[in-house]
């Protein structure tokens, strides 16, 4: 008894399992709001949503289309690390979703029209994304304007800019930026072997264990570091950080140009993989850096449970184009995994409930404890 | 006995909290008309017993009786129903509204949708004549005394007929004179056949003016005994468990160099347009523990703030150990200086990092705990083991406990541990001892004085009579920002003291 309560009373154990009440419940919501748009095939289509890759029976396709899910997972992964980071400082950091253009328009930019390799485009998206960030810092930390409002105006700003700069490097026949792989091969990210393992899946690069060694190190840095111990103490008590001498506008600013960096970074990572292209007449902001937000909290606020938060997400959205269009809209598809993303959100709820009822259990069989 | 003689009783009342028996088969018995003390140490239970009371947690076993008859409390509004009511230790009153609107605030009488003040009026004016409760209905809140503002959450309680009155910790925030004017109005009270329920840890109020007085003790009933049969060393050894000294055991000082020096001192008030700290001068020399003397809210806070760096001066200049530190950072003042705030959750502590992190708060970026930028975790628990031994902080998992699992005495321990340890020339202790319970008090007042005695400044900022009086060597008082006396400890008397305090007196100080 003793030890099960300790093991359910661990903070992880309690995220692990308040993460998988959120999915369960999500898509609960989903299957029902299937069930009123067409309840005879509902429940066939929340299976096809959560079989994604698997409703191939080839296992050859099968790891395909496992790769094209990773590929996406990937920006994902890292637009969910940037807000994660900058969440553990206080900041709640929407601007992740222009970052992310910012990155994806510096990166094509620097491979279409100086034909970079793609070491040097990255890096491109590092400094835009570092720079778009930066802003939103020091506009924090000197004139105190709130992140979220900034962030958001950013968005917009660099979504425009991103336009007008890929429309430089399109092709004539259509919205789409130029394809890396006729225009600039040596800005496609390399594989190293990976995509044998894909079934040859052309676009699977080492971009993909690169975004888990950064949640990676994104842990170390919060966890074991000097910089962590100071932004978490920020995040966790502006005040007293101050007291222990701080420096508060330096750690918000820098916070934020490493959020930057990181959902930049990620941008590159998904259009320097040559999946898909920029088009240049998009007059909405991606919503990876949104579905990032709902990643980081379905992860638990945790690096490395993002890790897995950002697959789940991924694998649902891409488990949504399979649904079948005859009946369903594309629009409905979007519309069910957006649905169960947003309920992915509300992992904090499911953990204060869940939290809430262990202790009115634990009310009713406490034993006494020395107080001191 | 067809009519029971008690007003409330709370019989075998025990309430638990995960891990912990906050109340342990408690029995309180509140006779008809009687002021009856409620004395016990932080965390023994006092404020759980007044929450079960009041409606606010609801006890796994026991009963609660009024007049006899056992009664459910299940919220607040169950409580008021039953005539009892409370004046919480901080008031709920809106700071914009006027003492009537206050007083009126959630019953108010209206005809068509439209408020009726005129009847209220009529019956605050006579509840305030009945008990010698002076105040003027139509002033705003933010415009009278902690005084007054605590008269009228009495007011309060009496104008919804309330016959059970509670007063957690009342005299913390008043002045010598108020609280004298407390007493008296709680003896008005009491006459008129309301019955009183005071929760406090200073014994000599509960010796000026209660008729009984239960004593908890780690979550446990030690017993009740009338005040008439008993004095202050016997309600302390209920209190603690063990004997106490209630007064400071301290030799002369010998004050050497001036570590500490402010010179015309001017701090910007966060809130209005004056200065919240008005051309202050003073010096703090080595040795000697020079005391700020005052009632909240004079500028202590502000002085604080500017000295240690947390807000910039407005004007003048601070020297510290012959350094001009006036335009330093905090952490370049923190080399010789070590603060424990004010407010412990707001400045003092990470209440989410474990108490290792909080202990190397002050010293985490120095190179016994830091190497290439990453934390040593070993020198950190190690560390942090030291002044957990050394300074008796006591906690649930040791070192890694939670800073914000703690209670509140251990958390300042854990505090005054961290700042007393590190390099420092000048300490700044800061109401040290604020809602602590005797033993930790003579505790930290021990701590005080060893820092004086192994040469080091000390400018300590308190609010407690009691504390100035026993502890510093020298007293300062500051009213309205500025200092307007300084007093020597031994040949002063509370009573002078709290006329300057009350900017009734002044002098001016000389430098």
């Amino acid at each position: 008894m003793k030890e099960k309560k300790s093991l359910l009373q661990h903070s992880g154990v309690q995220s692990v399992l308040a993460a998988v009440l959120c999915i369960l419940f999500g898509l609960l919501i989903g299957y029902l709001v299937l069930l009123a748009i067409h309840p005879e095939t509902a429940g066939e289509a929340i299976i096809t949503i959560v079989r994604n890759y698997m409703n191939y029976s080839a296992p050859a396709k099968q790891k395909m289309y496992l790769g094209n899910t990773l590929i996406k997972t990937a920006p994902l992964l890292m637009c969910a690390l940037s807000i994660n980071f900058c969440y553990k400082t206080g900041l709640f950091n929407i601007g992740a979703a222009g970052q992310y253009v910012v990155g994806a328009g510096a990166s094509l930019y620097a491979a279409l029209a100086f034909h970079l390799p793609w070491y040097v485009c990255i890096l491109f998206a590092i400094l835009a994304g570092g720079l778009w960030g930066c802003l939103v810092g020091l506009l924090k930390a000197y004139a105190n304007v709130n992140e979220v409002i900034s962030g958001i105006m950013l968005n917009w700003i660099g979504l425009y800019l991103v336009n007008m700069l890929l429309g430089t490097v399109k092709e004539s026949t259509s919205n789409y930026t130029l394809k890396l792989r006729s225009e600039n091969p040596s800005a496609l990210i390399p594989s190293m072997g990976l995509n044998e393992l894909f079934m040859k899946n052309k676009n699977v690069t080492i971009a993909i264990p690169l975004a888990v060694i950064f949640a990676i190190a994104i842990w170390v840095v919060l966890n074991k570091t000097k910089f962590g111990y100071e932004i978490r103490a920020t995040g966790f008590n502006k005040e007293a950080a101050r007291y222990a001498g701080m420096n508060e506008k330096r750690n918000i600013i820098l916070t934020l140009i490493i959020g930057g960096a990181l959902a930049a970074l990620g941008a590159s990572f998904l259009y320097l993989s040559g999946i898909e292209e920029w088009s240049v007449t998009q007059s909405s902001v991606p919503g990876m850096g949104f579905n990032g937000i709902a990643a980081t909290f379905l992860g638990g606020l945790d690096p490395i449970g993002t890790i897995f938060s950002s697959y789940f997400i991924q694998h649902i959205t891409s488990g949504g184009s399979y649904l079948d269009k005859n009946i369903y809209p594309s629009q409905v598809a979007d519309l069910i995994t957006s649905i169960i993303i947003y309920l992915c959100g509300f992992v904090l709820f499911f953990k204060t409930t869940l939290n809430g009822r262990l202790e009115r259990r634990n009310k009713s069989t406490g034993k006494e404890n020395e107080k001191s | 006995m067809s009519e029971a003689p008690y007003a409330v009783e709370m019989l075998h009342i025990t309430k638990r909290f995960p891990g912990i028996i906050a109340n342990d088969d408690i029995t309180l018995q509140l006779k008809r008309g009687e002021i009856h003390a409620l004395l016990g140490e932080n965390g023994a239970g006092k404020s759980t017993l007044m929450s079960v009371l009041f409606g606010l947690y609801q006890a796994e076993e026991g009963e609660i009786r009024k007049d006899g008859k056992p009664v459910r409390i299940m919220n607040p509004n169950d409580a008021n129903d039953l005539g009892i009511g409370m004046v919480h230790q901080h008031f709920k009153l809106v700071q914009c509204f006027t003492v009537l609107d206050n007083i009126i605030l959630g019953v108010e009488t209206t005809r068509n949708g439209l408020l009726q003040k005129e009847e209220a009026r009529k019956k605050v004016r006579a509840l305030s004549d009945k008990y010698g409760l002076a105040v003027d209905p139509d002033a705003k809140i933010e415009d009278i005394t902690v005084g007054m503002q605590q008269r009228t959450e009495i007011l309060k309680m009496l104008y919804r007929d309330n016959e059970i009155l509670i007063f957690d910790e009342p005299t913390a925030v008043l002045t010598p004179q108020e609280i004298d004017e407390l007493m008296q109005i709680m003896k008005n009270l009491a006459h008129e056949g309301k019955s009183i329920l005071f929760i406090s840890h200073k014994l000599n109020e509960i010796m000026a003016v209660a008729d009984r007085c239960s004593v908890l003790r780690r979550g446990k009933y030690i017993g009740t005994v009338n005040i008439a049969d008993t004095n202050e060393q016997e309600l302390s050894r209920m209190m603690v468990g063990r004997d106490v000294q209630l007064v400071v055991d301290k030799g002369p000082a010998a004050p050497a160099d001036v570590v500490f020096e402010a010179k015309n001192v001017s701090v910007a008030s966060k809130t209005h347009g004056t200065d919240a700290v008005k051309n202050v001068s003073f010096n703090v020399r080595a040795g000697e523990i020079v005391c700020i003397a005052g009632i909240d809210g004079n500028g202590q806070t502000e002085l604080v703030y500017g000295i240690t760096g947390l807000e910039p001066l407005k004007d003048g200049s601070l020297t510290l150990c012959g350094k001009d530190i006036t335009k330093a950072s905090i952490r370049e003042r923190a080399g010789q200086m070590s603060h424990i705030p004010e407010d412990r959750h707001k400045h003092g502590l990470v209440l989410d990092y474990s108490l290792e992190y909080n202990m190397v708060l002050q010293r985490y970026y120095e190179p016994e705990f830091v190497r290439s930028g990453f934390l040593r975790r070993k020198p950190i628990r190690e560390y942090a083991n030291r002044l957990i031994k050394q300074f008796d902080v006591r906690s649930g998992q040791g070192a890694v406990t939670t800073a914000r699992s703690m209670s509140g005495g251990n958390q300042q321990k854990a505090i005054i541990a961290r700042e007393l340890d590190k390099k420092h020339e000048l300490l700044v202790a800061v109401q040290p001892t604020r809602g602590l319970d005797v033993g930790a008090i003579e505790y930290i007042h021990k701590q005080l004085v060893a820092e004086r005695d192994a040469g080091k400044a000390v400018l300590l900022v308190s609010l407690e009579l009691e504390e100035v009086m026993n502890v510093s060597d020298r007293i300062l008082v500051m009213y309205e920002g500025e200092i307007v006396g300084e007093l020597d400890p031994k040949t002063t008397t509370t009573e002078e003291l709290g006329l300057y305090m009350a900017g009734a007196k002044r002098k001016e100080a000389h430098e």
